[in-house]
C-alpha cells in the first residue's frame, strides 16, 4: 500500500483540438494541504471539475486507497469521497441553514411513502456541526442570507466533511473575503487536516495559500510546472512562477547581459 | 446610565446567546411568506363585512358561493405555487382545464366510455401534457415562461380543433346524466355535510327554500378539494425531503445540482402538478355544468400566478408557501364574489386584482430583502 491517500496520475482533458489539462500529476497524503495555485486560465476550473467527477479525464489514472477510479458523474466522487466545495459554494441564501446543510441529504423519519424530513435531528446535527468550527448559529432556521461570507464558506467545507469528505476540494475558499474572514477560513481548513482529510486549496492568493500549505503544485497555461514541498520553495519564488515567472527572469537576464555588452563596449 | 444598564441586563437575561436579538413574535411572523396574504383575507372579510354585511354575503348560501369560487381557483393557485417556489411558471394551466374538460366529455358522450374512463383518460393526457412542459424546460434551458406560452395556444387550439371536428361545436353537454352511480365522478361532484345542513336547516340556523330544505345543501366538492390539496402541499414542503428539494431547485438550481438534488426530476413532477390541478378544477367544473366548455379556463393561468404572488411566492423562486396561494385565492374569491353584494361596479373587480398584485410584490420584494440581508 503506498503512502497517498489519492492520486491524480498524469490527468489529461481535452475540448477538441484545446488542451486544457495536460499530464498533471497530484498526489496527497491523509492530513495534507496541498495548494493548487494558478493565473486565470491556468486550468484550475477544468482540473476542479475533473477531480469532482464532472469531467471524464481522456488521459491519465485517478487511484483512491490503491484502487483505481473511473467517475461517470459527480455523485461517484462524492460516494467514495471527494468533496468539492465550489466557488459558489452551492448554498440558498433564502434557505435556512439547516435545509441547505441537509440539501439533497435530508435525514428522513416515519415509514416508507410516508417519511418525512426530520427537521429536529437536522436542526441538532447543523447546530452541533457549526459549533465544533466556532460558528454560533443562533438558531438554525435562520435564513443563510443571514451569514456572513466566511460562515458561508466553513458552512459548506462543513457539510462536505459531514457527509463523508475524505479528500476535500476547495475552490478559492478566500477569494471573496476580507483578511478576518479569510483567516478564519483557513484555520478551519488547518483543523480538517489535521483531523485526517486530504485538501486540495485551490487559489490564486500565494499569501493565503503559503502559510497553510504543505505542498504546492502550480498550474500553468494546463500544465503542471511541478509540485514543491513547502522547505523547499519560498513564497516569492512561487508568485513568480504563477506569474510565468521564468519569462521575466529570462527577460532580466538578457537584458543584464546587454548591460555587459553595452558597458565593455 | 439607568438606562444603558437595564438595557444590558435585559440582553443577559437572556437563556442561552447574548448575540440573539431578542425577536418579537410580530418579526417572526413577518418572516413568513403567507403573512401578506393572511392579513390581505382578514382585511377584505373586515371590508365586506363592513359594507355587505347585511346582504346575505355571509348566510350560509352566500359564503359557500365565495368559498366555492376561491376553492377553484385555490385548487390551481396551490399548484402554480409549488411550480413558482421550484422557480418556474405555467402559463398553460387555463388552456389545461379547457384541454380536460373536452377530454372528459369527448369520449365520454361521442364515444360511450363510462365517465370514469374519461376521467381517467383526462388526468393521463394530464400527465402528459406536465411531463412535456417539465422535459422541455429541463432539457433545452429554455425559460418556462416561452415553452408554456406555446403549450397556451397548442392546448387551446387543439381543444378548439378536436371539439370542432368531433361534435361540429364548441360544446359538449349532457354529462349530468351520467354521473350518477359511476364509480369516480363523485369524487368530484359530491356536496358534502349535507346532514349538518338539513340539521341546521331544521333548526331554523340557515335559509330555507319555500319548500323547507335549505339553501345551501352542502360544502361543495372543490371546498373540500381546496383543503385537502393545501394540507398536502404544505406537508410537502415544509415536512419532506422532496419539500425541501422544491424549495433548493428554486432557489439555486446549479448549487442544488451540486449537491445531488435531482432538480430536473423535481421540475418535471411540479410540471406534472400543475396540469393535474388544472384537471380537478376541469372535473369539479364540468361535472357541476354539466357541459364541456373550449374557452372554459381562458385566463385562469394569470389569476392562479396572482394568487400564488400574493400568497407570498417570489417570482425568482425558492421562497413561498401553500398556505399563502390558498389564502391569496381566498382574497380573489371573495372579492369577486363579494364585489356583486356592494353597490360597486364588477368592472372594478380587475382593477382591484391588478392593484392587490402590485402590492404582494412590493412587499414581496422588500421581505426578501429583510431575509437575506447580510449582516
Amino acid at each position: 500500500m503506498s503512502d497517498y491517500l489519492v492520486q491524480f496520475n498524469n490527468i489529461s482533458k481535452f475540448f477538441g483540438k484545446v488542451i486544457a489539462l495536460k499530464d498533471v500529476t497530484m498526489r496527497l497524503k491523509k492530513g495534507e494541504i496541498m495548494c493548487l495555485l494558478g493565473d486565470n486560465g491556468a486550468g484550475k476550473s477544468t482540473l476542479i471539475k475533473t477531480l469532482a467527477g464532472v469531467h471524464k479525464p481522456d488521459e491519465g489514472e485517478i487511484i483512491f486507497e490503491d484502487n483505481k477510479i473511473v467517475f461517470d458523474s459527480p455523485k461517484d466522487a462524492l460516494d467514495i469521497g471527494i468533496g468539492t466545495v465550489y466557488q459558489d459554494l452551492a448554498l440558498v441564501p433564502l434557505m435556512s441553514v439547516t435545509r441547505n446543510f441537509f440539501m439533497g441529504r435530508e435525514p428522513q423519519k416515519g415509514i416508507p411513502f410516508l417519511k418525512t424530513f426530520d427537521v429536529e435531528k437536522a436542526n441538532k446535527i447543523a447546530a452541533e456541526r457549526m459549533g465544533q468550527i466556532g460558528i454560533d448559529v443562533r438558531d438554525p432556521s435562520q435564513a443563510v442570507g443571514t451569514m456572513s461570507g466566511g460562515e458561508r464558506q466553513c458552512l459548506a467545507i462543513s457539510r462536505a466533511i459531514y457527509f463523508g469528505a475524505k479528500v476535500l476540494v476547495l475552490d478559492e475558499p478566500t477569494s471573496a473575503l476580507g483578511v478576518h474572514q479569510a483567516s478564519m477560513v483557513l484555520k478551519y481548513i488547518v483543523k480538517a487536516a489535521s483531523e485526517g482529510l486530504a485538501v486540495i486549496l485551490i487559489t490564486h492568493n500565494v499569501h493565503h495559500a503559503y502559510p497553510v500549505g504543505n505542498s504546492f503544485t502550480v498550474l500553468n497555461r494546463g500544465k503542471s510546472m511541478g509540485t514543491f514541498q513547502k522547505k523547499d520553495i519560498s513564497r516569492e519564488k512561487l508568485l513568480s512562477m504563477m506569474a510565468g515567472g521564468e519569462e521575466l527572469d529570462k527577460l532580466e537576464v538578457e537584458l543584464q547581459e546587454m548591460d555587459r555588452i553595452h558597458n565593455k563596449n | 446610565m439607568s438606562l444603558k444598564s437595564k438595557s444590558i441586563s435585559s440582553k443577559s437575561s437572556l437563556n442561552k446567546d447574548e448575540r440573539l436579538k431578542k425577536i418579537s413574535p410580530l418579526r417572526v411572523l413577518l418572516n413568513r411568506p403567507e403573512l401578506g396574504a393572511l392579513g390581505g383575507s382578514i382585511l377584505v372579510f373586515i371590508f365586506f363585512g363592513i359594507v355587505a354585511g347585511d346582504t346575505g354575503m355571509f348566510s350560509a348560501y352566500g359564503m359557500l358561493n365565495f368559498l366555492d369560487v376561491s376553492a377553484n381557483l385555490g385548487i390551481i393557485a396551490i399548484a402554480a405555487a409549488m411550480l413558482m417556489i421550484g422557480g418556474e411558471f405555467d402559463l398553460s394551466i387555463g388552456s389545461m382545464i379547457g384541454f380536460a374538460g373536452i377530454c372528459i366529455a369527448i369520449p365520454a358522450i361521442y364515444w360511450g366510455w363510462p365517465l370514469w374512463m374519461s376521467i381517467v383518460f383526462a388526468f393521463a393526457m394530464a400527465v402528459l401534457v406536465g411531463y412535456f412542459n417539465g422535459i422541455m424546460v429541463v432539457k433545452t434551458g429554455l425559460p418556462s415562461f416561452i415553452v408554456t406560452l406555446a403549450m397556451l395556444f397548442i392546448l387551446r387550439g387543439l381543444t378548439l380543433a378536436i371539439t370542432r371536428l368531433i361534435t361540429g361545436r364548441t360544446q359538449v353537454p349532457g354529462l349530468r346524466v351520467l354521473i350518477e352511480d359511476d364509480p369516480l365522478a363523485w369524487l368530484f361532484a359530491t356536496d358534502t355535510f349535507k346532514w349538518l345542513f338539513t340539521w341546521l336547516g331544521s333548526l331554523k340556523l340557515i335559509e330555507l327554500r319555500t319548500d323547507g330544505t335549505p339553501l345551501a345543501t352542502g360544502i361543495p366538492p372543490s371546498v373540500i378539494w381546496f383543503i385537502a390539496l393545501t394540507l398536502f402541499a404544505t406537508w410537502i414542503l415544509m415536512k419532506t425531503r422532496y419539500g425541501n428539494w422544491i424549495f433548493a431547485s428554486g432557489g439555486d438550481k446549479v448549487g442544488a445540482t451540486n449537491v445531488g438534488v435531482p432538480v430536473g426530476r423535481v421540475k418535471i413532477s411540479l410540471f406534472i402538478g400543475t396540469a393535474v390541478a388544472s384537471t380537478i378544477f376541469a372535473c369539479i367544473q364540468v361535472l357541476d355544468a354539466g357541459s364541456a366548455d373550449t374557452m372554459r379556463g381562458t385566463l385562469k393561468e394569470l389569476e392562479a400566478i396572482a394568487a400564488a404572488v400574493v400568497g407570498g411566492c417570489l417570482l425568482t423562486g425558492g421562497y413561498g408557501s401553500a398556505i399563502g396561494a390558498a389564502f391569496g385565492a381566498i382574497i380573489f374569491g371573495t372579492v369577486s364574489m363579494g364585489i356583486f353584494y356592494t353597490d360597486v361596479d364588477t368592472d372594478w373587480f380587475k382593477v382591484f386584482l391588478g392593484a392587490m398584485m402590485l402590492i404582494a410584490v412590493v412587499f414581496n420584494n422588500y421581505i426578501r430583502k429583510k431575509v437575506t440581508e447580510s449582516k
